[in-house]
């Protein structure tokens, strides 16, 4: 590896010259430092004591102020509760509704690569007006259960009557794109709705309420990363393994998963990383009990003015896990991020 | 494609059936994993499709519905009424206007000029349009007029709000995120990306540590982002000091906070640009390059003949991404700034969460449906005009 870039560098005549050599070092260290000075900062200041903080900046441990284990005792050992219960919901939620987006996502993604579907528009139709008929049915003042049953039979109706007579059909094209338009979709745009839906099911401020929308609201993601990774992956093991009489799932199970293995691993990491960072559902639908960690950090302002001392450890024990998947898996990141814009 | 697809639709009823139809048999295993096997193209989608209807298409009509009405606490639940535009009303004229479009300064002769300029060169870009060859259709006129009366909008609101005098709304704000953040963060991704394509040693070292930054939450960046801004007590007070701002305090000047949400948003997501432009410069030929120098062109005509067009398709869906996220903008002013001082630097989905905490639940439902009705408009618009055109000129 060496030897062929010190070769490329002899011969090509793009190599830069020392005065751009320099220059390119300046300001990509320039770079490095404001990357990094603010996770430095961070860092020192989780070990101040408040004396530290509020006497003006001071810049190095050891030598302009002695480090402290105060914070962190403070943080793991006097509010023990109330740091350990919103991480442990943080790592719950962000793992369990990853490996549920991804299993969701993998299935949706091989049956729109493998199998052809074919959605009557009528049925599509159907159901809109249905659901328009139920909150027309509610807003009478019918009792919620009767007003979605009512719809629910409606649409069975309509769908097996009128709904299949129409030719115009979404295909596979069509199902995948409105999957990944989600994409486009601000969460708050939806968000009262799925408050007051949860309100109905007493699911507020539960982990699963967080498990659920968070998996809606990064299936379009899964999706949208998957599909270029299933392309690729040869059709004739699929079919060689169809004629020794595998199922479709045993296929998907044992052949192509483990094929789309680097796939796979680069949207779940994505998909964990924004679970893990996500706030604005969080904030919509969980207060004490389902309580994540972004929650807490953003509470920590409201009481007594910013304690930066307390709130740099919490920052670092929330981003330390993701600072160091993306040292690890760097490449699997900067792979899934390309897929996800080259493709559009 | 030459794959072998097996006909299914959403029922799950075999159009056109590989095996020949199955005498009726006794209920055994066989036959429930034969049938298992034939629905396993419904059993494959039909999870996802469920997810994204319960939790995005039905909140999505009910927040339509939600925006046409009012929102009613009683006692034992509450009460929907329905009121019409009453809502998008307020929104645009009536109580919450000041908030939402933000407060206009008197119009001068200057502003006249501004917009008339604005108006004229819109206007020939749409007869440029309706007079190229071949003929244009109607369609492809009205989007171009509907696209050249939002951005006549845009325009006036931009002039009349930012003014001395005026003040502008979360719309605004919303919008200057998006253009100038998402402008910023191309540009220095972009410059970042070229310094790294070149053979220097260390270039897996920045990378990697260019990546961190889009890792982070949201909110811990906010946070790490008042402290820097500090100008007492941060790291930076002696620079702030000795530029006489020691102070000046971001957090309480409009536009001081609007710049740090800027910042702190240009740190976030500059490496997503970043790595993905890195790939694209690293993907290109070298032949060309090498080619253009040794035929003499400087550093600058190899930048804007040869590398530009060459990253532009994967360029611009760059953009489209980032456009359509950054007008989700929430965390960053939340935390950081509180959306003040006032609502200087309020988005629109922060003001959607304020309203919803104050139980106005039709007006949030508006202002969030304003806001989908705009990123999809520029998303459209972006697609159609430029979009479609960087990617074919290269395909």
């Amino acid at each position: 590896m060496s030897t062929r870039t010190a070769l490329a560098r002899q011969r090509s005549p793009l190599a830069p010259s020392p005065l751009r050599l320099v220059f390119s070092y300046v300001v990509l260290g320039l770079w490095t430092l404001i990357v990094l000075f603010p996770l430095y900062w961070l860092a020192i200041t989780a070990f101040k004591l408040p004396v530290h903080v509020y006497n003006g900046p001071l810049y190095i441990p050891f030598v302009d102020f002695r480090p402290t284990l105060e914070n962190w005792r403070y943080i793991f050992v006097d509010l023990r509760n109330d740091t350990i219960r919103p991480y442990i919901n943080t790592v719950i939620v962000g793992l369990s509704s990853s490996v549920l987006t991804l299993l969701f996502g993998a299935a949706a993604t091989y049956g729109l690569s493998r199998f052809r579907y074919r959605v009557p528009l009528g049925i599509v139709l159907t159901f809109l007006l249905c659901c328009l008929l139920a909150l027309l049915g509610m807003n009478l003042g019918l009792p919620d259960s009767l007003a979605i049953a009512a719809a629910t039979a409606l649409f069975v109706i309509g769908a097996l009557t009128l709904g299949r007579r129409t030719k115009a059909a979404l295909g596979n094209n069509d199902i995948a794109f409105w999957i990944i338009s989600q994409r486009m979709l601000p969460p708050v745009a939806v968000v009262i709705p799925i408050y007051i839906l949860f309100q109905r099911l007493h699911l507020l401020d539960t982990r699963t309420a967080l498990v659920i929308a968070y998996i809606a609201a990064n299936l379009p993601i899964a999706v949208w990363l998957l599909r270029d990774y299933f392309r690729t992956i040869p059709l004739d093991l699929e079919e060689s393994a169809a004629i020794d009489g595998a199922s479709r799932y045993q296929i998907l199970w044992h052949i192509v998963l483990p094929l789309a293995l680097p796939g796979l691993v680069a949207t779940f990491l994505f998909v964990l990383v924004l679970a893990w960072n996500e706030y604005l559902l969080a904030l919509f639908l969980s207060s004490a009990n389902a309580q994540t960690m972004p929650l807490l950090v953003a509470a920590q302002n409201a009481t007594r003015g910013p304690q930066w001392w307390y709130m740099s450890v919490l920052i670092l024990i929330m981003i330390v896990p993701v600072i160091v998947l993306a040292i690890v898996l760097e490449r699997y990141i900067a792979r899934g991020l390309l897929i996800g814009a080259v493709r559009g | 494609m030459a794959e072998r697809h097996e006909h299914v639709d959403m029922t799950g009823q075999v159009a056109a059936p590989p095996v020949a139809p199955a005498r009726p048999r006794r209920l055994s295993w066989v036959t429930v994993s034969a049938w298992a096997d034939q629905q396993a193209g419904a059993v494959m989608l039909l999870p996802a499709v469920l997810i994204i209807l319960l939790l995005a298409i039905f909140p999505l009509i009910f927040s339509l519905y939600l925006s046409l009405s009012r929102f009613q606490l009683v006692s034992g639940g509450f009460r929907i009424q329905f009121v019409g535009l009453l809502n998008y009303q307020k929104l645009f004229f009536g109580v919450e206007h000041e908030h939402f479009l933000g407060t206009f300064a008197p119009s001068t002769p200057l502003s006249w000029v501004i917009l008339g300029i604005g108006a004229i060169i819109l206007i020939g870009w749409l007869l440029r349009y309706a007079r190229s060859r071949p003929p244009q259709l109607i369609l492809g006129l009205l989007g171009r007029g509907i696209v050249a009366a939002g951005i006549l909008a845009a325009l006036w609101l931009l002039e009349a709000t930012l003014r001395s005098g005026g003040r502008p709304g979360t719309l605004i704000v919303t919008l200057i995120y998006v253009v100038v953040g998402v402008a910023l963060q191309y540009v220095v991704g972009l410059g970042l990306a070229l310094l790294c394509t070149q053979q220097i040693p260390g270039r897996r070292f920045f990378r990697v540590v260019f990546l961190l930054p889009m890792m982070i939450t949201p909110v811990g960046i906010a946070y790490m982002f008042r402290m820097l801004t500090d100008t007492t007590k941060g790291p930076l007070a002696p620079l702030w000091e000795f530029l006489g701002l020691a102070n000046f305090s971001w957090v309480n000047d409009p536009w001081g906070a609007r710049i740090a949400v800027m910042i702190g948003d240009l740190w976030q997501w500059t490496p997503f640009m970043f790595i993905v432009l890195l790939a694209a410069l690293e993907g290109q030929p070298q032949e060309l390059l090498e080619a253009a120098t040794v035929d003499g062109a400087n550093l600058w005509q190899i930048f804007w003949k040869i590398t530009l067009p060459q990253i532009a398709p994967v360029s611009s869906t760059l953009i489209l991404i980032r456009l359509i996220e950054a007008f989700k903008i929430f965390d960053m002013p939340n935390v950081l700034t509180g959306g003040g001082p006032g609502t200087a630097t309020e988005s629109l989905t922060l003001h959607a969460y304020v309203t919803w905490r104050a139980f106005d639940f039709g007006t949030s439902a508006a202002i969030a449906y304003t806001l989908l009705f705009i990123v999809t408009f520029v998303g459209l618009s972006y697609v159609n005009l430029i979009h479609r055109r960087l990617t074919e000129a290269a395909g």
